[in-house]
């Protein structure tokens, strides 16, 4: 096999059914099915119903992949899937379609760790990855910041939200301000026409007795009560609630957070290197804070583009691919579904 | 040679039919591991009889009503061989499956056959003398079970309730190998008989936190 290995992968741990094929570090295809259409009147994702989409789009997504790619299955030359973290029975619904491509291809399979993926996929994008760097991954279903040494087996976490994940949070005050789930989309647009500093939200885990403890975690469970407060407190006295200047206030608050503390991580590590990655890495002041803050300490900011940052298959075959080219031992075809993989452990 | 499996049940069955008889036919050991127990029984079961992957012309799968979670493990494997193989993937009601196990084992019709559904409540199907369904499938408790003659789960889990027959306890993969080599039972799509709805409810307004 080369050091360009064609790789397909497979990500079902929550959502989306992602069917992602590379060719080392070259992109070829990236299908996704998602079915948050059917999760959206609920205002959050149900296990039940993801896994369903799942079992009725594996095959397809699979079959779109290949052709968007121009390979035959045949010409793989290994399965990639994410065994964990995630939704359990979402997960086994990837799980056991990539060893039914093991078998059914006689290829060597790949079961890897999720968020070790969502830091894999920039390799797409901006070519190999400089190790070590600082990976913030923020999405509705994680808040991290992550130590790489080498994405394929050595990734060591420094901190996490100990609450809400930082999506949750935008997709909690987006219901409160009568925005569609997911929110991070629409608090994003209206924040743009909207004050930062109009109304002085709260910074989780920033005082000097929470440094101590929780450096590098997040807490963004306060923020999204002190948000509803406020809302509730205009609406008790009858007054409008100016939905622009909450929605900039609140998302001022999450990004100055996530970016304070990413960049003190990375200068903390001697790390001249942050990654974002993640859903929440689509938001746009998110970035341009990042990107503020971390040129002040001269560190470089690297940010795929949005369609990568939110669940696909792209990343699984990206991770895969180099599992691949650096040699690492296949996973055995009984793996489980682990729905709490911790990040310590990238390949299964 | 036809690969067959079901994981209806707590327990993974697959079979092997070549040459108009099973080949090779295994039952898993630990419950509630579809997950991470099928794949590999399929990988033993080529290498037991001597087969290669391409050897397999044909993939039968059960497809439920059963478990949602185990039935999806079979149900996406079967349709993923299909796929990588470029074989056709058959289904077949594992209630069916069951009943013509029931038949095999000398259970005499009118029955019923049941599969657990969990939350105190069966699978079932009724079926005359040759193992042909008359009725379901449908999920209901046990005491709302007609009163006919009862195999599978169902006597097991609620022997107070339905009274204890001789037949056999779950639907197997041998069976539905044979079964469907044999045109005995109905092909379906390898779609999941759910038979419920998922469990999701349309929320409120937020809740007021002061
Ligand atoms: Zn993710």
């Amino acid at each position: 096999m080369s050091d360009q290995p064609l790789v397909l992968g497979i990500e079902t741990s929550c959502d989306e059914t992602g069917v992602g094929i590379v060719r080392g570090h070259t992109l070829l295809a990236d299908a996704v099915a998602s079915s948050v259409d059917e999760h959206a009147r609920f205002g959050g994702v149900v296990p039940e119903v993801a896994s369903r989409a799942h079992l009725e789009a594996m095959v397809p997504t699979i079959e779109r992949a290949c052709d968007t790619a121009g390979v035959r299955l045949a010409d793989v030359d290994a399965i990639a899937v994410t065994s964990g973290p995630g939704l359990v029975g979402a997960l086994l619904v990837g799980v056991a379609s990539a060893k039914a491509l093991a078998i059914g291809l006689d290829k060597p399979l790949y079961g890897v760790n999720h968020l070790a993926s969502h830091v894999a996929v920039d390799q797409l994008e901006h070519g190999p990855l400089p190790e070590p760097c600082l990976a913030m991954l923020v999405s509705g279903g994680h808040s991290s910041l992550l130590l790489v040494e080498d994405v394929t087996q050595g990734v060591e976490p420094l901190g996490a939200t100990i609450d809400d994940a930082a999506g949750e949070a935008f997709d909690k005050v987006a219901r409160l301000l009568g925005l569609p789930f997911p929110g991070g989309p629409h608090i994003d647009r209206e924040a743009r026409s909207g004050s930062s500093v109009a109304i002085d939200f709260p910074r989780g885990l920033t005082s000097g007795r929470d440094l101590q403890r929780h450096r590098f975690d997040f807490s963004f469970s306060g923020l999204k009560t002190a948000v509803a407060r406020w809302v509730e407190a205009r609406e008790a006295a009858g007054e409008p609630v100016p939905v622009a200047d909450v929605a900039a206030s609140f998302q001022e608050a999450v990004c100055d957070v996530l970016t304070r503390k990413a960049v003190d991580a990375a200068v903390a590590n001697g790390v001249e290197d942050l990654l974002i990655g993640g859903g929440v890495a689509a938001n746009s002041r998110l970035r341009v804070l990042a990107e503020e803050r971390a040129a002040r300490h001269g560190v470089r900011v690297r940010v795929p583009r949005p369609a990568l940052c939110t669940d696909n298959g792209a990343m699984v075959a990206a991770l895969g691919a180099e599992m691949v080219s650096r040699g690492r031992t296949p996973s055995a075809l009984d793996i489980p579904a682990d729905s709490s993989l911790p990040i310590t452990e990238v390949l299964a | 040679m036809l690969l067959a499996l079901d994981t209806s049940t707590p327990l993974v069955s697959v079979a092997l039919h070549d040459d108009g008889r099973v080949v090779h036919a295994a039952t898993s050991e630990q419950p509630m591991k579809h997950g991470e127990q099928l794949a590999p029984m399929i990988a033993a079961a080529l290498d037991a009889v001597g087969a290669v992957r391409q050897d397999v012309t044909a993939v039968a799968a059960g497809v439920g009503p059963g478990p949602f979670t185990g039935l999806r493990v079979g149900l996406v494997t079967a349709r993923t061989l299909g796929l990588a193989l470029g074989i056709p993937v058959y289904g077949a009601c594992s209630l069916d499956v069951l009943a013509v196990r029931a038949v095999d084992s000398g259970v005499e019709g009118p029955f019923l056959a049941t599969i657990d559904a969990r939350r105190k409540e069966l699978f079932w199907a009724s079926y005359d003398e040759e193992g042909r369904r008359l009725d379901g499938p449908h999920v209901d408790r046990p005491t709302e079970l007609p009163e006919l003659p009862v195999v599978g789960a169902g006597p097991v889990l609620y022997p107070d309730v339905l009274s204890r027959g001789t037949g056999p306890q779950t639907p197997d993969a041998a069976t539905l190998a044979l079964a469907v080599a044999e045109e005995r039972v109905e092909l379906l799509d390898p779609e999941p008989i759910y038979l419920r709805r998922p469990d999701a409810t349309v929320p409120g307004p937020p809740k007021k936190v002061s």
